[in-house]
């Protein structure tokens, strides 16, 4: 069964986004939220790092966490897809598991 | 200090030090009725304060403290308002802390 | 108010909402502004999204605490520093960042933006200048 992944911490301050990008094998869905959003933007030191693994991986951004930190869509990564709370629910529907990277 | 308090025949919930607890709430009833509470009776000089605070919390998001309260105000209402001698005489129990819980605000930042 | 003048710095190293740090320690910068210390205001690390412009909480049902920095001019807050490098490696640059005001209500002095984009060896400097550090 799939797997979807969240992080809610910020790729700067922990190894969070470095751990679940290691571990997710491809196909999987990583959704950012909380400060975890921070990895999403274009033009940060760890875009080339989350870019490589929009190759193989789907790559969600949860918008309200993104709007509450100063950042429109226009700031992120292409490739990563903006979802609502709702959105959220229906990832973790669809995957089955959820695991959530602290 | 009872839990609520009843403006216009509706409770309003209160905390444990008189604020009001949901800052959304704020009718000018409040300030009325909290005021009558305390012996006051509001005229247009103590209202131009209470608003002053509401605008100011609406901007900055925080209650301000004292002094920075009568700056701001000698600021906006001239400086002959601003200067806490004019302050507290129309809020005896403190201009920040007794203004603020008319104008339906949490305790200053910065007051104990 | 005291005799002897102290240099605080309040050290802010992480991003606003998803930890309570950066609203404690703006409470804290606030409080202590009574005490008319030399206070400065560091931002460095994840602590330079504390300040970004465009902020809205709304969606996510929590205090939007960006205003509040306008208003560290007010407490006569009159350093705040962030780190070049922290900026730079999170895609932003000053225009990202809101604008602090100050203004001396006595000799209406002003000052358009408190905001100081230094580098890393300047805020070494800083850090080493003060006499007390207060971490977040």
């Amino acid at each position: 069964m799939s797997i979807l992944h969240t992080v809610n911490k910020s790729p700067f301050e922990r190894n969070a986004l470095d751990s679940c990008l290691k571990f997710a094998t491809d196909g999987s869905a990583v959704l950012l939220f909380e400060d975890g959003v921070y990895a999403a933007l274009k033009g940060t030191a760890v875009e080339p790092h989350v870019s490589d693994a929009l190759g193989r991986l789907k790559v969600y951004v949860l918008g309200p966490d993104l709007q509450a930190r100063g950042f429109s869509a226009e700031r992120i990564i292409e490739g990563i897809s903006v979802v609502d709370y709702a959105g959220f629910v229906d990832l973790a529907a669809e995957n089955g598991k959820v695991q959530a990277w602290l | 200090m009872s839990d609520t308090i009843e403006v216009e025949g509706k409770e309003y919930g209160v905390d444990e030090e008189g604020y009001l607890a949901n800052l959304n709430d704020w009718v000018p009833g409040v300030a009325t009725v909290m005021a009558a509470q305390d012996n006051i009776e509001l005229t247009d000089e103590h209202w131009d304060i209470i608003n002053f605070l509401r605008e100011y919390y609406e901007e900055y998001q925080i209650a301000p403290a004292v002094r920075v309260l009568t700056k701001a105000v000698g600021k906006k209402l001239g400086k002959d308002k601003g200067n806490s001698k004019y302050l507290y005489s129309l809020f005896p129990y403190g201009p920040a802390k007794q203004a603020c819980r008319f104008a339906g605000l949490p305790k200053p930042t910065g007051c104990v | 108010m005291s005799e002897v003048v102290k240099k605080f710095m309040y050290l802010n190293r992480k991003a606003p909402y998803g930890t309570i740090y950066a609203w404690e320690a703006l409470e804290v910068v606030l409080i202590g502004a009574a005490f008319d210390q030399d206070v400065s205001v560091m931002f460095l690390d994840d602590g330079v999204y504390q300040l970004t412009k465009g902020q809205d909480t709304k969606a996510i049902g929590m205090k939007n605490f960006s205003p509040t920095f306008r208003t560290l001019g007010d407490y006569e807050v009159k350093k705040i520093y962030v780190d070049r490098a922290s900026l730079e490696a999170r895609g932003l640059t000053q225009e990202d960042l809101v604008e602090i005001a100050w203004e001396d209500f006595e000799t209406e002095e002003e000052i358009e933006n408190i905001v100081e984009v230094i580098d890393s060896a300047r805020v070494g400097e800083l850090m080493n200048e003060s006499d007390a550090i207060f971490s977040f």
